[in-house]
């Protein structure tokens, strides 16, 4: 498996009369095709504008970019505009949280995927409109040649969600990014479509970046899973080895404070504290301010994201230090 | 290495100091934005200027703008005497001109806020109470919002004769269905938030409920399309002035010197434009001034 | 005196706090000339519950299942069509009964945006005062509740009683709303999917605070989310809503140990695990929950159903008490002629 996708040391910042807002310090990561990476993090944790800048999404004049992403070798953050337009939709789609947003209300799904097939492939109308309808069969949307009439309104939601990642598969993508595309959704419509974008990432061989704040969730799809907090990854490893043994702080508070079977009368192991205000850069660890393990050094510069063994890696200077007091 | 506890020293450095930052409140930090806005500003001078002048129009030494003159008519801008001209009686165009800020600022502001009275009550109760409430109130309104607001005016003031009264009537006829219709889009937005819900579900009587909760979210989107139709009274009312239904010679009235300057515009056109000029500028501060504050108060703070 | 000071309980421990007959609303569908139109979404169709007090009933279902539209009625934001809702003993809004004022004083209710539930122009001290001051609080005790009010959820009055909404985190301001809840010392508070948009450390804050509060004031609780996982945690008994009725209802241990209905079943099962090595191989049910207008005849579940029959689609299956719990299932009725119920 090659690299698909490198992203390096990548800061994002968004600049204001008002203010500014550090979202992303410093993420580095890498994605194979084949591989589903699930990032992890709770809101504000800069895992929304990490994806954003994979397409460039953000506004251009208020956002100042730093380090590098690399899709197949091309740097993103310096890319032309028709370099750009064909980076998106064609070799990287998105599928995103609310599918309503994504269609045009006023025409019918099948004319919508249909015109993104003639666009990127240059086929005809009839056979883009053939094309549409198998996409459609590949997700599982019942009798899709009427479907393909519909307009978007006239879908619920999960049919929404299925057309969405039709038109994202429409052109044979890489990289598919999903932004949370199921958490709009109903519990048993959910896990149909967390099935459904599994078995069709195996099928295409893309790589996907799956961005979600459910833990649950990102178990699922995930083969590796990073979690973020206050814009840095925080922990990264295979999703076996960070559900067994999360090695930061901040990855076992959230795994502790996810209520899940079995937590019934017990008290809940809370974070205490909120996360902390963007506008400045950090100068130590963002998370010692709630961290029960806090040390001297913790405050004084970030602490590196450290190689743990079995590609795990860690941003914590309590990294290597055997478990005993830090489970307690 | 084994793991410390954390010292009482590292956790007191690590809080940030929680400055008891005076919390701003919503008008506060709307001041806060409009001082940053330049335009609003210099609109807000022009028309405090304006509104001055004419109040103090008595004690600024003016020429008296009735008195009329045979001799001196149509004296051109920068006159000696008649800094701005005279009009076509001989009468102190400076004069008038101020004087006239009176009458026609009076026209402006005097019916958007009888029709705010009227039609934002009319508008909320709509809004609040909802149902065949809703229902009968704007539709009474649509009726009259099937005319084009001019050809109302002029129809409502022909009727019902010239004169200063009866053109603040029609023209605040003419803007109570706009403001009411303003008023109950926003007043039913604010009825759907769950604070509505919440205020209902501790049981406060409706009147408690809109007083505190729906007019402070109100009132100001109501105010800043208030402002916006200033403009379009005083054009309105110059120009009922201007057809004869408004206000009656010899009263200086922008709009009606408009109209008796009409046969001095191949003589000095200048002068004939003034009025227009003033009419322009004070129209447009007010729009220009609508705009900033709505920008100022349309924040998701 | 002090006119509000915590209701004393009347019936005894073993009435019902509340109790809930038949209720049914129908939403008209706009559209249609006019605005009028036949059609109806029938949001909870003839619901019966009763809460005992001191207990938690946790309410879980997708959406459009009703479950939001059973609080708004248990609590007269909304009037029910039909049923009859009785309050430790006094029935609500009848004759000899209770007002909907009285109701209201001693049920709240906690709504899940934090941000939309607090006035944007009233500090924190103002939104919490509004209720006990149109009770007739006076302004002075009044006071002295806000600041009382917000050391219960954990804000420190001096800090947070003069701020503004948007001044606080999204965990901040629900610990305000049900705050305001309490204001008026009520004995039963509908929490809404009160902590579904909080993030997961700090939904476990608010949820140490929730069981902190019931055990302090004595207090019961509706507690309506579609998170299982959190429904299971807090709940004693377990109430199961599709399209607007109820499928199943039990103790908590019941409803997730032994679930009888297919359809809980589903849900339960559809929870994402938690275990990589054990991930979800096939989903539980296919499809996305019917339009609430037009429901299918019989029962509403046999869309989806895998075991669905021809009786299903005939005869609507009644909630049958099977000792454990209470389910809406023609399996679990003897002799409904499912082929899968036990024969008289």
């Amino acid at each position: 498996m090659s690299e698909l996708l490198q992203v390096r040391d990548l800061h994002v910042k968004f600049v204001t009369p008002d203010r500014t807002v550090n979202a992303v310090n410093g993420v580095s990561f890498d994605v194979k095709r084949g591989e589903t990476l699930g990032i992890l993090g709770e809101s504000g944790s800069g895992k929304s504008v990490t994806l954003r800048s994979i397409l460039r999404l953000h506004p251009e004049h208020r956002t100042r970019w730093g380090g590098s992403i690399k899709l197949e070798g091309d740097e993103v953050l310096t890319m032309g505009k028709s370099a750009l337009s064909d980076l998106r939709g064609q070799r990287v789609a998105m599928i995103f949280q609310e599918p309503a947003t994504a269609f045009d209300p006023v025409f019918t799904i099948g004319h919508q995927i249909a015109e993104t097939v003639r666009r990127h492939t240059g086929k005809g109308e009839a056979d883009s409109w053939s094309r549409a309808r198998e996409l459609l069969e590949m997700v599982r949307i019942p009798s899709p040649a009427q479907r393909l009439k519909a307009y978007p309104h006239e879908m619920s939601g999960g049919m929404r969600q299925r057309a969405m990642i039709a038109l994202a598969l429409s052109c044979n993508p890489a990289l598919l990014l999903a932004d949370e595309p199921t958490t709009a959704l109903d519990a048993t419509v959910q896990i149909q479509v967390l099935l459904l974008i599994r078995e069709l990432q195996r099928e295409f061989n893309v790589g996907v970046i799956f961005v979600t704040h459910d833990i649950g969730v990102a178990v699922e799809v995930s083969d590796r899973i990073g979690v973020m907090y206050a814009g840095k990854i925080v922990e990264l490893a295979p999703v076996e080895q960070m559900v067994d043994a999360p090695r930061h702080p901040y990855s076992r508070g959230l795994l502790a404070s996810t209520v899940h079977d079995g937590m019934r009368g017990q008290r809940l192991e809370a974070i205490p504290g909120a996360p902390p205000d963007l506008a400045e850069v950090p100068t130590g660890c963002s998370f010692a301010p709630r961290c029960k393990f806090v040390q001297p050094n913790c405050i004084v510069r970030p602490p590196d994201l450290r190689e743990m063994g079995g590609s795990h890696l860690v941003r914590c200077v309590l990294a290597d230090v055997q478990e005993a007091g830090v489970a307690a | 290495m084994a793991i410390q506890s954390p010292t009482v020293d590292i956790a007191a450095a690590l809080v940030r100091p929680t400055v008891a930052s005076a919390s701003r409140g919503y008008w506060p930090s709307v001041g806060r934005r409009l001082r940053r806005d330049p335009v609003t500003l210099i609109c807000a001078g022009v028309l405090l200027l304006v509104v001055l002048s004419s109040i103090a129009a008595p004690l600024l030494g003016l020429a008296d703008p009735y008195k009329t003159s045979m001799i001196r008519r149509l004296y051109p801008l920068g006159s000696p005497s008649h800094l701005l001209g005279t009009d076509e009686l001989g009468r102190d165009m400076f004069a008038r001109l101020i004087y006239g800020g009176r009458l026609s600022l009076f026209m402006g502001v005097m019916p958007v806020l009888c029709a705010l009275l009227i039609g934002g009550a009319l508008g909320i109760t709509a809004g609040f109470v909802g149902g065949k409430v809703n229902m009968a109130i704007m539709r009474v309104m649509d009726v009259f919002y099937a005319f084009p607001s001019v050809l109302l005016a002029i129809s409502l003031s022909g009727a019902m004769g010239a004169g200063t009264e009866n053109t603040l009537l029609s023209l605040t006829l003419v803007f109570i269905p706009p403001i009411c219709r303003v008023s109950e889009s926003v007043t039913t937005q604010v009825r759907g938030f769950d604070f509505v819900d919440a205020a209902r579900a501790s049981g406060a009587s409706a009147l408690t409920i809109v007083r505190v909760h729906v007019l402070g979210n109100v009132l100001g989107p109501i105010l800043v399309y208030a402002t916006s139709l200033i403009s379009v009274a005083i054009i309105l009312a110059a120009g009922l002035s201007f057809l004869g239904l408004g206000v009656k010679p010899p009263e200086p009235e922008w709009g009606l010197m408009l109209n008796t300057l009409r046969q001095a515009i191949y003589v000095n056109p200048v002068l004939a434009a003034l009025p227009g000029v003033m009419i322009f500028i004070t129209s447009i501060c007010f729009n220009l001034m609508s705009d900033g504050l709505r920008a100022a108060m349309d924040v998701k703070a | 005196m002090d006119s509000l000071l915590p209701l004393e309980d009347r019936g005894g421990p073993a009435q019902p706090l509340l109790l809930a007959t038949g209720l049914r609303k129908h939403f008209p569908v706009a559209g249609g000339l006019l605005g009028r139109s036949r059609k109806v979404v029938r949001a909870v169709d003839d619901l019966s519950l009763s809460v005992a007090k001191g207990e938690t009933l946790g309410v879980v279902g997708e959406s459009g299942c009703g479950k939001s539209t059973v609080a708004r009625l248990l609590i007269r934001l909304i009037k029910p069509d039909r049923g009859t809702m009785v309050l430790d003993g006094d029935p609500v809004d009848e004759p000899h009964g209770i007002t909907v004022n009285e109701l209201r004083r001693q049920v709240q209710m906690v709504f899940q945006d934090s941000y939309a539930s607090l006035n944007p122009r009233l500090t924190i001290a103002e939104t919490l005062a509004f209720a006990p001051k149109a009770h007739g609080l006076p302004a002075a005790e009044a006071r002295a509740r806000v600041r009382d009010l917000l050391d219960k959820v954990g804000l420190d009055p001096a800090n947070y009683a003069e701020r503004y909404p948007h001044e606080l985190s999204g965990g901040q301001r629900q610990r305000v709303n049900i705050a305001r809840a309490l204001a008026l010392r009520p004995r039963l508070v509908i929490l809404d999917e009160a902590v579904s948009a909080l993030d997961k450390s700090v939904e476990a804050q608010v949820l140490n605070m929730l069981v902190d509060l019931k055990t302090e004031l004595g207090l019961t609780y509706i507690f309506i989310s579609h998170d299982l996982n959190v429904v299971q945690y807090l709940s004693d008994r377990v109430l199961v809503m599709y399209l607007g009725k109820i499928v199943e209802l039990g103790s908590v241990e019941a409803i997730y140990g032994n679930p009888q209905h297919p359809y809980t079943r589903a849900l339960l099962s559809a929870r994402p695990s938690m275990d990589p090595r054990r991930r979800t191989k096939e989903a539980p049910i296919q499809g996305d929950p019917p339009n609430p207008i037009d429901p299918p005849s019989g029962c509403r579940f046999r869309t989806r159903c895998p075991f669905a029959e021809d009786v299903c689609t005939r005869v609507e299956p009644p909630l049958a008490d099977i000792g454990t719990q209470a389910v809406a299932c023609h399996m679990r009725v003897v002799g409904s002629g499912h082929s899968k119920a036990a024969t008289p």
